[in-house]
Protein backbone atom coordinates (compact mmCIF):
# COMPACT_ATOMS: atom_id res chain seq x y z
CA UNK A 1 0.00 0.00 0.00
CA UNK A 2 1.05 3.79 -0.81
CA UNK A 3 1.54 4.55 2.99
CA UNK A 4 2.47 7.85 1.92
CA UNK A 5 -0.49 8.75 -0.31
CA UNK A 6 -2.78 7.40 2.60
CA UNK A 7 -1.40 10.03 4.87
CA UNK A 8 -3.28 13.14 3.24
CA UNK A 9 -6.35 11.12 2.47
CA UNK A 10 -6.76 11.28 6.85
CA UNK A 11 -8.88 13.85 8.46
CA UNK A 12 -7.55 16.02 10.54
CA UNK A 13 -8.66 13.81 13.82
CA UNK A 14 -7.96 10.88 12.14
CA UNK A 15 -4.28 12.11 12.05
CA UNK A 16 -4.51 13.57 15.33
CA UNK A 17 -5.18 9.95 16.69
CA UNK A 18 -2.60 8.21 14.34
CA UNK A 19 -0.20 10.76 15.79
CA UNK A 20 -0.93 9.95 19.32
CA UNK A 21 -0.66 6.43 18.15
CA UNK A 22 2.55 6.80 17.06
CA UNK A 23 1.26 5.18 13.69
CA UNK A 24 3.25 7.96 11.98
CA UNK A 25 5.47 10.68 12.50
CA UNK A 26 4.41 14.59 12.35
CA UNK A 27 7.64 14.72 9.45
CA UNK A 28 5.89 11.47 7.35
CA UNK A 29 2.19 13.31 7.90
CA UNK A 30 3.67 16.45 7.05
CA UNK A 31 6.44 15.15 3.98
CA UNK A 32 3.47 13.09 2.29
CA UNK A 33 1.50 16.75 1.65
CA UNK A 34 4.47 18.07 0.36
CA UNK A 35 5.07 16.06 -2.28
CA UNK A 36 1.21 15.72 -3.06
CA UNK A 37 1.12 19.77 -3.10
CA UNK A 38 4.37 19.12 -5.15
CA UNK A 39 2.64 16.83 -8.34
CA UNK A 40 -0.49 18.37 -7.89
CA UNK A 41 -0.45 22.57 -7.25
CA UNK A 42 0.94 23.36 -10.70
CA UNK A 43 -2.60 21.88 -12.38
CA UNK A 44 -4.70 23.75 -9.28
CA UNK A 45 -2.90 26.58 -8.18
CA UNK A 46 -4.25 26.21 -4.60
CA UNK A 47 -0.98 27.68 -3.35
CA UNK A 48 0.37 30.50 -4.06
CA UNK A 49 3.38 30.42 -1.32
CA UNK A 50 4.33 26.82 -0.34
CA UNK A 51 6.27 26.66 2.10
CA UNK A 52 8.09 23.24 2.96
CA UNK A 53 10.96 23.41 4.68
CA UNK A 54 9.15 25.64 7.31
CA UNK A 55 6.79 22.71 7.34
CA UNK A 56 9.47 19.96 8.30
CA UNK A 57 11.09 22.38 10.78
CA UNK A 58 7.77 22.82 12.57
CA UNK A 59 6.88 18.99 11.95
CA UNK A 60 10.42 17.92 13.37
CA UNK A 61 9.79 20.52 16.48
CA UNK A 62 6.16 18.89 16.76
CA UNK A 63 7.83 15.08 16.92
CA UNK A 64 9.87 15.79 19.80
CA UNK A 65 7.29 17.49 21.51
CA UNK A 66 4.88 14.41 20.65
CA UNK A 67 7.78 11.98 22.00
CA UNK A 68 7.45 13.19 25.46
CA UNK A 69 3.92 12.39 27.18
CA UNK A 70 1.83 15.69 27.92
CA UNK A 71 4.02 17.92 26.04
CA UNK A 72 1.49 17.99 22.45
CA UNK A 73 -0.35 20.90 21.55
CA UNK A 74 -4.44 20.50 20.63
CA UNK A 75 -3.28 20.69 16.68
CA UNK A 76 0.25 19.02 17.30
CA UNK A 77 2.07 18.07 14.46
CA UNK A 78 -1.18 18.71 11.65
CA UNK A 79 -0.28 20.14 8.51
CA UNK A 80 -2.39 22.97 7.62
CA UNK A 81 -2.84 25.90 4.48
CA UNK A 82 -3.06 28.91 5.39
CA UNK A 83 -5.36 31.52 3.63
CA UNK A 84 -2.95 34.67 2.26
CA UNK A 85 -5.15 36.80 3.78
CA UNK A 86 -3.15 36.21 7.19
CA UNK A 87 -0.39 38.13 8.41
CA UNK A 88 2.34 35.51 8.92
CA UNK A 89 5.89 36.75 10.34
CA UNK A 90 8.82 36.62 7.98
CA UNK A 91 6.39 34.89 5.54
CA UNK A 92 5.19 36.64 2.13
CA UNK A 93 1.66 37.68 2.54
CA UNK A 94 -0.15 39.53 -0.30
CA UNK A 95 -3.61 39.08 0.09
CA UNK A 96 -3.13 37.99 -3.61
CA UNK A 97 -2.71 41.96 -4.60
CA UNK A 98 -0.25 42.92 -6.85
CA UNK A 99 -0.33 46.11 -4.32
CA UNK A 100 1.40 44.03 -1.83
CA UNK A 101 3.66 42.96 -3.61
CA UNK A 102 6.49 41.25 -1.62
CA UNK A 103 5.00 42.63 1.66
CA UNK A 104 6.95 40.11 4.63
CA UNK A 105 4.91 40.97 8.30
CA UNK A 106 6.82 41.66 11.33
CA UNK A 107 4.21 39.76 13.05
CA UNK A 108 1.50 36.85 13.32
CA UNK A 109 -2.08 37.34 13.35
CA UNK A 110 -3.42 36.35 16.33
CA UNK A 111 -5.50 33.22 14.94
CA UNK A 112 -2.63 31.71 13.30
CA UNK A 113 -0.25 32.34 16.43
CA UNK A 114 -2.81 30.20 18.01
CA UNK A 115 -2.60 27.50 15.41
CA UNK A 116 0.77 27.25 15.88
CA UNK A 117 0.77 27.94 19.79
CA UNK A 118 -0.94 24.50 19.28
CA UNK A 119 1.94 22.59 17.56
CA UNK A 120 -0.20 23.51 14.03
CA UNK A 121 2.23 22.84 10.90
CA UNK A 122 2.10 25.50 8.39
CA UNK A 123 2.51 24.28 4.85
CA UNK A 124 2.04 27.80 2.69
CA UNK A 125 -0.27 30.34 2.16
CA UNK A 126 -3.15 29.87 -0.13
CA UNK A 127 -5.14 31.39 -2.99
CA UNK A 128 -7.83 33.71 -2.55
CA UNK A 129 -9.71 36.18 -4.41
CA UNK A 130 -7.62 39.42 -4.36
CA UNK A 131 -8.42 41.16 -0.83
CA UNK A 132 -11.16 38.42 -0.72
CA UNK A 133 -13.44 40.08 -3.01
CA UNK A 134 -14.98 37.58 -5.25
CA UNK A 135 -16.69 34.55 -4.99
CA UNK A 136 -14.58 32.24 -7.38
CA UNK A 137 -11.13 32.97 -6.78
CA UNK A 138 -10.91 34.77 -10.67
CA UNK A 139 -9.70 38.00 -9.28
CA UNK A 140 -6.59 36.67 -7.43
CA UNK A 141 -3.16 38.20 -9.07
CA UNK A 142 -1.86 34.71 -8.87
CA UNK A 143 -4.53 33.56 -11.48
CA UNK A 144 -7.59 31.59 -9.82
CA UNK A 145 -7.61 28.12 -7.96
CA UNK A 146 -9.24 25.29 -9.42
CA UNK A 147 -12.02 23.20 -8.10
CA UNK A 148 -11.13 19.39 -8.03
CA UNK A 149 -13.75 18.40 -8.51
CA UNK A 150 -15.28 18.46 -12.31
CA UNK A 151 -19.16 17.49 -14.01
CA UNK A 152 -19.61 14.22 -15.03
CA UNK A 153 -17.59 13.50 -18.32
CA UNK A 154 -16.35 17.07 -18.86
CA UNK A 155 -12.40 18.15 -18.42
CA UNK A 156 -13.68 21.67 -17.91
CA UNK A 157 -12.44 23.48 -15.08
CA UNK A 158 -14.81 24.71 -12.83
CA UNK A 159 -14.09 27.48 -9.87
CA UNK A 160 -13.41 26.36 -6.35
CA UNK A 161 -15.53 29.18 -5.18
CA UNK A 162 -14.20 32.21 -3.24
CA UNK A 163 -13.00 33.72 -2.01
CA UNK A 164 -11.17 31.15 -0.04
CA UNK A 165 -11.37 28.90 -2.91
CA UNK A 166 -7.51 27.82 -2.31
CA UNK A 167 -8.63 26.80 0.80
CA UNK A 168 -11.70 24.96 -0.39
CA UNK A 169 -9.90 23.23 -3.40
CA UNK A 170 -6.85 22.63 -1.03
CA UNK A 171 -8.83 20.85 1.25
CA UNK A 172 -11.25 19.10 -1.11
CA UNK A 173 -7.59 17.91 -3.27
CA UNK A 174 -5.71 16.21 -0.16
CA UNK A 175 -3.54 18.91 -0.12
CA UNK A 176 -3.89 19.94 3.36
CA UNK A 177 -5.66 18.32 6.33
CA UNK A 178 -7.44 21.27 6.87
CA UNK A 179 -7.49 25.24 6.56
CA UNK A 180 -8.08 28.78 7.63
CA UNK A 181 -10.30 30.55 5.69
CA UNK A 182 -11.97 34.28 5.75
CA UNK A 183 -16.27 35.12 5.19
CA UNK A 184 -16.69 38.81 4.95
CA UNK A 185 -20.73 37.88 2.86
CA UNK A 186 -19.79 34.09 2.53
CA UNK A 187 -16.38 33.10 1.32
CA UNK A 188 -16.09 30.49 3.61
CA UNK A 189 -18.82 28.92 3.30
CA UNK A 190 -20.14 29.14 -0.28
CA UNK A 191 -16.72 27.84 -1.34
CA UNK A 192 -17.08 24.89 0.66
CA UNK A 193 -20.38 24.20 -0.63
CA UNK A 194 -19.16 24.21 -4.23
CA UNK A 195 -16.43 21.67 -3.51
CA UNK A 196 -17.60 19.28 -0.96
CA UNK A 197 -15.93 20.73 2.12
CA UNK A 198 -16.98 21.67 5.25
CA UNK A 199 -16.87 25.58 6.46
CA UNK A 200 -17.68 27.15 9.27
CA UNK A 201 -18.53 31.55 9.71
CA UNK A 202 -18.14 31.87 13.34
CA UNK A 203 -20.00 34.61 15.45
CA UNK A 204 -18.76 38.24 14.48
CA UNK A 205 -16.20 38.45 17.63
CA UNK A 206 -15.19 35.02 18.47
CA UNK A 207 -12.09 35.22 16.38
CA UNK A 208 -10.06 38.16 16.44
CA UNK A 209 -9.15 39.99 12.77
CA UNK A 210 -5.53 41.21 14.35
CA UNK A 211 -3.40 40.55 11.56
CA UNK A 212 -5.63 39.63 9.23
CA UNK A 213 -5.82 41.67 6.02
CA UNK A 214 -9.28 44.15 6.47
CA UNK A 215 -11.38 44.30 3.57
CA UNK A 216 -15.19 44.81 5.57
CA UNK A 217 -14.48 45.37 9.23
CA UNK A 218 -17.79 45.07 10.60
CA UNK A 219 -18.44 41.82 8.21
CA UNK A 220 -14.84 40.42 7.83
CA UNK A 221 -14.63 36.94 10.28
CA UNK A 222 -11.82 34.08 10.37
CA UNK A 223 -12.59 30.36 10.40
CA UNK A 224 -12.06 27.13 8.92
CA UNK A 225 -12.48 24.94 6.53
CA UNK A 226 -12.43 21.31 6.50
CA UNK A 227 -12.77 18.06 5.46
CA UNK A 228 -15.59 17.07 8.07
CA UNK A 229 -17.52 18.83 10.36
CA UNK A 230 -15.41 16.87 13.60
CA UNK A 231 -12.23 19.03 11.86
CA UNK A 232 -14.12 22.39 11.85
CA UNK A 233 -14.53 21.60 15.67
CA UNK A 234 -11.27 20.94 16.50
CA UNK A 235 -10.06 23.89 14.33
CA UNK A 236 -12.22 26.59 15.54
CA UNK A 237 -11.77 25.66 19.24
CA UNK A 238 -7.64 26.69 18.88
CA UNK A 239 -8.65 29.73 16.48
CA UNK A 240 -11.42 31.28 18.62
CA UNK A 241 -10.02 33.13 21.46
CA UNK A 242 -10.53 36.73 23.34
CA UNK A 243 -8.01 39.32 21.88
CA UNK A 244 -6.93 42.50 23.49
CA UNK A 245 -5.71 43.71 19.93
CA UNK A 246 -8.95 43.56 18.44
CA UNK A 247 -11.41 45.72 20.14
CA UNK A 248 -14.38 43.77 18.26
CA UNK A 249 -13.03 40.66 19.74
CA UNK A 250 -15.24 39.18 22.32
CA UNK A 251 -14.10 37.74 26.06
CA UNK A 252 -16.54 34.75 25.70
CA UNK A 253 -15.72 30.95 26.45
CA UNK A 254 -14.20 28.74 23.73
CA UNK A 255 -16.66 25.44 24.32
CA UNK A 256 -15.08 21.66 23.60
CA UNK A 257 -17.06 21.93 20.44
CA UNK A 258 -16.24 18.39 19.83
CA UNK A 259 -17.73 16.49 22.50
CA UNK A 260 -21.01 17.24 22.15
CA UNK A 261 -20.75 16.89 18.12
CA UNK A 262 -22.93 13.42 19.14
CA UNK A 263 -24.74 14.96 21.64
CA UNK A 264 -27.83 14.51 19.06
CA UNK A 265 -30.44 16.84 17.89
CA UNK A 266 -33.77 15.53 19.09
CA UNK A 267 -36.47 18.36 20.03
CA UNK A 268 -34.70 20.61 18.23
CA UNK A 269 -36.61 23.17 16.58
CA UNK A 270 -35.34 24.04 13.03
CA UNK A 271 -36.41 27.18 10.97
CA UNK A 272 -37.33 26.96 7.28
CA UNK A 273 -37.19 30.26 5.83
CA UNK A 274 -39.73 31.01 3.05
CA UNK A 275 -38.24 34.05 1.92
CA UNK A 276 -35.26 32.11 0.83
CA UNK A 277 -37.19 30.19 -2.07
CA UNK A 278 -36.31 32.68 -4.93
CA UNK A 279 -36.67 32.49 -8.58
CA UNK A 280 -33.52 31.13 -10.24
CA UNK A 281 -32.78 28.55 -7.49
CA UNK A 282 -31.60 25.15 -9.43
CA UNK A 283 -34.41 21.99 -9.18
CA UNK A 284 -31.26 20.43 -7.48
CA UNK A 285 -30.86 22.89 -4.68
CA UNK A 286 -34.64 22.82 -4.06
CA UNK A 287 -34.28 19.26 -3.70
CA UNK A 288 -31.39 18.94 -1.77
CA UNK A 289 -33.05 21.67 0.52
CA UNK A 290 -36.38 19.11 0.96
CA UNK A 291 -33.91 16.44 1.88
CA UNK A 292 -31.62 17.87 4.18
CA UNK A 293 -35.42 19.23 6.13
CA UNK A 294 -36.36 15.60 6.15
CA UNK A 295 -32.81 14.41 7.33
CA UNK A 296 -32.91 16.54 10.50
CA UNK A 297 -36.73 15.21 11.23
CA UNK A 298 -35.56 12.13 11.32
CA UNK A 299 -33.10 12.72 13.73
CA UNK A 300 -36.02 14.10 15.80
CA UNK A 301 -35.75 17.61 15.19
CA UNK A 302 -38.68 19.76 14.70
CA UNK A 303 -39.20 21.77 11.54
CA UNK A 304 -40.91 25.31 11.71
CA UNK A 305 -41.95 27.68 8.76
CA UNK A 306 -40.89 31.21 9.37
CA UNK A 307 -40.42 34.27 7.68
CA UNK A 308 -37.08 36.89 7.72
CA UNK A 309 -38.94 39.44 6.24
CA UNK A 310 -35.92 41.46 4.77
CA UNK A 311 -33.78 38.84 3.03
CA UNK A 312 -33.79 40.24 0.13
CA UNK A 313 -32.48 43.91 1.04
CA UNK A 314 -29.32 42.02 2.51
CA UNK A 315 -27.76 42.16 -0.97
CA UNK A 316 -27.99 45.12 -1.93
CA UNK A 317 -27.27 46.55 1.54
CA UNK A 318 -24.07 44.48 1.63
CA UNK A 319 -23.43 46.29 -1.85
CA UNK A 320 -23.45 49.42 -0.03
CA UNK A 321 -21.68 48.75 3.23
CA UNK A 322 -18.78 45.92 2.11
CA UNK A 323 -17.09 48.69 -0.32
CA UNK A 324 -17.59 51.61 1.88
CA UNK A 325 -15.82 49.94 4.69
CA UNK A 326 -13.58 48.48 2.33
CA UNK A 327 -12.86 51.71 0.45
CA UNK A 328 -11.47 53.38 3.69
CA UNK A 329 -9.42 49.90 4.70
CA UNK A 330 -7.82 49.94 1.36
CA UNK A 331 -6.61 53.64 1.73
CA UNK A 332 -3.51 52.63 3.37
CA UNK A 333 -2.10 51.24 0.16
CA UNK A 334 -0.21 54.26 -0.91
CA UNK A 335 2.93 52.95 -2.08
CA UNK A 336 4.93 54.66 0.63
CA UNK A 337 5.06 52.44 4.00
CA UNK A 338 4.76 48.83 2.15
CA UNK A 339 4.01 47.05 -0.71
CA UNK A 340 4.39 48.19 -4.67
CA UNK A 341 5.09 51.83 -5.65
CA UNK A 342 5.02 53.20 -9.07
CA UNK A 343 6.68 56.55 -9.09
CA UNK A 344 4.50 59.81 -10.46
CA UNK A 345 5.55 63.02 -10.65
CA UNK A 346 4.73 63.92 -7.48
CA UNK A 347 2.90 62.65 -4.35
CA UNK A 348 -0.32 62.30 -5.25
CA UNK A 349 0.58 60.99 -9.16
CA UNK A 350 2.72 58.53 -7.48
CA UNK A 351 -0.25 57.56 -5.25
CA UNK A 352 -2.57 57.40 -8.18
CA UNK A 353 -0.06 55.88 -10.40
CA UNK A 354 0.58 53.02 -7.55
CA UNK A 355 -2.79 52.14 -7.18
CA UNK A 356 -3.88 52.06 -10.60
CA UNK A 357 -0.80 49.52 -11.15
CA UNK A 358 -1.73 47.35 -8.14
CA UNK A 359 -5.17 47.05 -7.95
CA UNK A 360 -6.99 44.98 -10.05
CA UNK A 361 -10.55 45.47 -11.81
CA UNK A 362 -12.94 44.08 -9.22
CA UNK A 363 -10.93 45.56 -6.57
CA UNK A 364 -10.85 49.34 -8.50
CA UNK A 365 -14.66 48.86 -8.94
CA UNK A 366 -15.37 48.54 -4.77
CA UNK A 367 -12.93 50.88 -3.99
CA UNK A 368 -14.85 53.08 -6.38
CA UNK A 369 -18.25 52.38 -4.83
CA UNK A 370 -17.30 52.76 -1.30
CA UNK A 371 -15.51 56.25 -2.02
CA UNK A 372 -19.19 57.44 -3.83
CA UNK A 373 -21.66 55.85 -1.38
CA UNK A 374 -19.30 58.03 1.72
CA UNK A 375 -19.10 60.98 -0.76
CA UNK A 376 -20.07 64.32 0.78
CA UNK A 377 -24.06 64.30 0.60
CA UNK A 378 -24.61 60.72 0.34
CA UNK A 379 -23.54 59.45 3.15
CA UNK A 380 -27.12 59.24 4.91
CA UNK A 381 -28.74 57.98 1.55
CA UNK A 382 -26.74 54.92 0.93
CA UNK A 383 -24.40 54.04 4.05
CA UNK A 384 -26.59 55.17 6.90
CA UNK A 385 -29.39 53.69 4.72
CA UNK A 386 -27.67 50.44 4.77
CA UNK A 387 -26.67 50.34 8.49
CA UNK A 388 -30.99 50.87 9.04
CA UNK A 389 -31.61 48.04 7.02
CA UNK A 390 -29.28 46.34 8.63
CA UNK A 391 -30.62 46.39 12.19
CA UNK A 392 -33.93 45.29 10.35
CA UNK A 393 -32.16 42.15 9.22
CA UNK A 394 -30.59 41.52 12.26
CA UNK A 395 -34.45 42.17 14.00
CA UNK A 396 -35.85 39.78 11.81
CA UNK A 397 -33.42 36.90 13.12
CA UNK A 398 -33.54 38.23 17.25
CA UNK A 399 -37.45 36.96 16.31
CA UNK A 400 -36.57 33.93 15.10
CA UNK A 401 -34.79 32.79 17.80
CA UNK A 402 -38.17 33.11 19.70
CA UNK A 403 -39.48 30.16 17.84
CA UNK A 404 -36.22 27.92 16.25
CA UNK A 405 -32.97 27.27 17.25
CA UNK A 406 -31.38 27.05 14.09
CA UNK A 407 -32.17 27.95 10.43
CA UNK A 408 -31.61 25.77 7.48
CA UNK A 409 -31.17 27.23 3.72
CA UNK A 410 -28.97 25.71 0.69
CA UNK A 411 -25.75 27.54 0.69
CA UNK A 412 -25.85 28.94 -3.06
CA UNK A 413 -28.51 28.97 -5.46
CA UNK A 414 -26.34 26.18 -7.97
CA UNK A 415 -23.35 24.36 -7.78
CA UNK A 416 -19.45 25.49 -9.24
CA UNK A 417 -19.47 26.97 -12.31
CA UNK A 418 -17.02 27.22 -14.99
CA UNK A 419 -14.22 29.60 -15.11
CA UNK A 420 -15.84 32.67 -17.22
CA UNK A 421 -19.26 32.19 -16.94
CA UNK A 422 -19.98 34.77 -14.24
CA UNK A 423 -16.68 37.38 -14.55
CA UNK A 424 -18.40 39.76 -17.20
CA UNK A 425 -21.00 40.60 -15.18
CA UNK A 426 -20.73 41.81 -11.44
CA UNK A 427 -24.06 41.48 -10.42
CA UNK A 428 -24.44 38.16 -11.59
CA UNK A 429 -21.43 36.88 -9.56
CA UNK A 430 -22.65 38.84 -6.72
CA UNK A 431 -25.77 36.77 -6.39
CA UNK A 432 -23.48 33.38 -5.93
CA UNK A 433 -23.45 35.46 -1.45
CA UNK A 434 -27.84 35.63 -1.43
CA UNK A 435 -28.41 32.97 1.14
CA UNK A 436 -24.74 33.95 3.07
CA UNK A 437 -25.14 36.96 3.05
CA UNK A 438 -27.94 37.71 5.84
CA UNK A 439 -25.58 35.37 8.04
CA UNK A 440 -23.06 38.09 7.65
CA UNK A 441 -25.31 41.06 7.92
CA UNK A 442 -26.73 40.33 11.37
CA UNK A 443 -23.48 38.81 12.69
CA UNK A 444 -24.49 35.65 13.36
CA UNK A 445 -22.68 32.05 13.01
CA UNK A 446 -23.06 30.10 10.01
CA UNK A 447 -21.99 26.68 9.05
CA UNK A 448 -21.78 24.63 5.07
CA UNK A 449 -21.94 21.44 5.15
CA UNK A 450 -21.87 18.92 1.93
CA UNK A 451 -25.18 17.13 1.63
CA UNK A 452 -25.48 16.06 -2.18
CA UNK A 453 -24.55 15.58 -5.76
CA UNK A 454 -25.87 17.71 -8.41
CA UNK A 455 -26.82 15.90 -11.67
CA UNK A 456 -23.58 17.33 -13.14
CA UNK A 457 -21.91 15.01 -10.10
CA UNK A 458 -20.57 18.11 -8.37
CA UNK A 459 -21.07 18.84 -4.75
CA UNK A 460 -24.12 21.02 -3.59
CA UNK A 461 -24.22 22.25 0.67
CA UNK A 462 -26.63 22.84 3.20
CA UNK A 463 -26.02 26.48 5.38
CA UNK A 464 -27.02 26.11 8.93
CA UNK A 465 -27.54 29.40 10.62
CA UNK A 466 -27.27 29.96 14.23
CA UNK A 467 -27.92 31.92 17.40
CA UNK A 468 -24.95 34.61 18.31
CA UNK A 469 -21.79 32.38 20.07
CA UNK A 470 -23.91 29.05 20.12
CA UNK A 471 -21.71 27.58 17.62
CA UNK A 472 -21.46 24.44 19.25
CA UNK A 473 -25.40 23.79 18.04
CA UNK A 474 -24.37 24.41 14.22
CA UNK A 475 -21.67 21.46 14.59
CA UNK A 476 -23.79 19.40 16.67
CA UNK A 477 -26.42 19.81 13.78
CA UNK A 478 -24.15 19.93 10.98
CA UNK A 479 -22.99 16.25 11.68
CA UNK A 480 -26.36 14.89 11.94
CA UNK A 481 -26.14 16.13 8.01
CA UNK A 482 -22.79 14.52 7.84
CA UNK A 483 -24.12 11.33 9.16
CA UNK A 484 -27.04 11.54 7.07
CA UNK A 485 -25.57 12.63 3.82
CA UNK A 486 -22.70 11.00 3.53
CA UNK A 487 -18.95 12.26 3.00
CA UNK A 488 -18.71 12.95 -0.97
CA UNK A 489 -15.65 11.28 -2.79
CA UNK A 490 -14.11 12.91 -5.81
CA UNK A 491 -13.79 9.79 -8.10
CA UNK A 492 -10.72 10.75 -10.22
CA UNK A 493 -7.66 12.23 -8.89
CA UNK A 494 -6.77 14.15 -12.66
CA UNK A 495 -4.58 16.22 -10.89
CA UNK A 496 -1.45 14.60 -10.43
CA UNK B 1 -28.58 56.50 -10.55
CA UNK B 2 -27.02 56.98 -13.30
CA UNK B 3 -23.18 58.13 -12.90
CA UNK B 4 -21.91 59.58 -15.66
CA UNK B 5 -18.25 59.53 -17.11
CA UNK B 6 -17.47 62.93 -15.75
CA UNK B 7 -18.67 61.51 -11.72
CA UNK B 8 -16.66 58.00 -12.32
CA UNK B 9 -13.26 60.50 -13.05
CA UNK B 10 -14.11 62.83 -9.76
CA UNK B 11 -14.85 59.60 -7.71
CA UNK B 12 -11.39 58.16 -9.41
CA UNK B 13 -9.52 61.25 -8.11
CA UNK B 14 -11.21 60.96 -4.80
CA UNK B 15 -10.25 57.38 -4.25
CA UNK B 16 -6.66 57.82 -5.89
CA UNK B 17 -6.57 55.87 -8.89
CA UNK B 18 -5.44 56.65 -12.05
CA UNK B 19 -7.96 55.61 -15.07
CA UNK B 20 -7.97 55.19 -18.17
CA UNK B 21 -10.30 56.36 -20.98
CA UNK B 22 -11.33 52.85 -21.74
CA UNK B 23 -11.84 51.73 -17.77
CA UNK B 24 -13.59 55.20 -17.17
CA UNK B 25 -16.16 54.00 -19.98
CA UNK B 26 -16.28 50.74 -18.79
CA UNK B 27 -16.92 51.66 -15.17
CA UNK B 28 -19.62 53.94 -15.92
CA UNK B 29 -21.92 51.58 -17.22
CA UNK B 30 -20.89 48.92 -14.31
CA UNK B 31 -21.00 51.45 -11.23
CA UNK B 32 -24.81 52.73 -12.55
CA UNK B 33 -25.97 49.13 -12.80
CA UNK B 34 -24.48 48.57 -9.50
CA UNK B 35 -26.21 51.89 -8.17
CA UNK B 36 -29.56 51.34 -9.45
CA UNK B 37 -29.82 47.90 -8.19
CA UNK B 38 -28.82 48.89 -4.52
CA UNK B 39 -31.74 51.84 -5.06
CA UNK B 40 -34.66 49.13 -4.01
CA UNK B 41 -33.37 49.54 -0.28
CA UNK B 42 -35.84 52.86 -0.98
CA UNK B 43 -38.56 50.61 -0.92
CA UNK B 44 -37.88 50.03 2.69
CA UNK B 45 -39.00 51.93 5.37
CA UNK B 46 -36.06 53.06 7.85
CA UNK B 47 -37.98 56.10 8.97
CA UNK B 48 -38.21 55.09 13.11
CA UNK B 49 -34.74 52.54 12.98
CA UNK B 50 -31.29 53.53 14.08
CA UNK B 51 -28.59 52.48 12.06
CA UNK B 52 -26.58 49.12 13.69
CA UNK B 53 -23.32 49.93 15.04
CA UNK B 54 -22.58 46.60 16.26
CA UNK B 55 -23.75 43.17 16.05
CA UNK B 56 -23.53 42.17 19.90
CA UNK B 57 -23.86 44.55 22.40
CA UNK B 58 -20.39 44.64 24.20
CA UNK B 59 -18.53 46.96 26.47
CA UNK B 60 -15.64 48.21 25.00
CA UNK B 61 -13.15 47.04 26.97
CA UNK B 62 -9.58 49.52 28.51
CA UNK B 63 -6.77 49.03 29.51
CA UNK B 64 -4.14 50.60 31.65
CA UNK B 65 -2.75 53.80 30.14
CA UNK B 66 0.66 52.77 29.29
CA UNK B 67 2.75 52.87 26.15
CA UNK B 68 2.93 49.02 25.34
CA UNK B 69 4.92 48.95 21.53
CA UNK B 70 7.04 50.82 19.85
CA UNK B 71 11.24 50.98 19.55
CA UNK B 72 11.50 49.21 16.31
CA UNK B 73 11.88 52.31 13.86
CA UNK B 74 13.90 49.30 11.53
CA UNK B 75 10.48 46.71 11.27
CA UNK B 76 8.15 49.48 10.18
CA UNK B 77 10.18 50.68 7.42
CA UNK B 78 11.54 47.47 6.39
CA UNK B 79 8.95 46.85 3.76
CA UNK B 80 8.84 50.25 2.54
CA UNK B 81 9.80 50.74 -1.39
CA UNK B 82 11.89 53.58 -0.05
CA UNK B 83 13.93 54.47 2.67
CA UNK B 84 16.47 56.41 4.49
CA UNK B 85 17.70 56.65 8.03
CA UNK B 86 14.40 55.20 9.05
CA UNK B 87 12.47 57.69 7.06
CA UNK B 88 9.27 57.07 4.84
CA UNK B 89 10.80 58.58 1.34
CA UNK B 90 8.23 60.39 -0.53
CA UNK B 91 8.46 62.65 -3.50
CA UNK B 92 9.00 66.91 -3.02
CA UNK B 93 5.39 67.55 -1.58
CA UNK B 94 6.35 71.18 -0.04
CA UNK B 95 8.63 73.94 -3.10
Amino acid sequence: MSRMTDLTKLTLAEARDGLAKKDFTSTELTDAHIKAIESGNSELNVYVLPTPEHALEQAKASDMRLAKKGNAGELEGLPLGIKDLYCTKGIRTTACSNILDDFQPAYESTVTQNLWDAGAVMLGKLNNDEFAMGSSNETSAFGPAVNPWRRKGSTDKLVPGGSSGGSSAAVAADLCLAATATDTGGSIRQPAALTGTVGIKPTYGRCSRWGIVAFASSLDQAGPLTKTVRDSAMMLKVMASHDPKDSTSVDADVPDYEATLNDGIKGLRVGVPKEYRIDGMSEEAVALWEKGIAWLKDAGATIHEISLPHTKYALPAYYIIAPAEASSNLARYDGVRYGLRKPGKDLIDTYEETRSAGFGAEVKRRVLIGTYVLSAGYYDAYYLKAQKVRTLIKGDFDKAWDEVDVVLTPTTPSPAFAFGEKSGDPLQMYLEDIFTVTVNMAGLPGISVPAGLSKEGTPLGLQLIGKPFDEATLLRVGQSIEDAAGRLAITERWWG
Amino acid sequence: MHVDEATVRRIARLARIKITDEEAKGLEGELSAILDWVEQLEEVDTDSVEPMTRVVPIQLKQREDKVTDGEKADEIVANAPMSEDNFFVVPKVVE
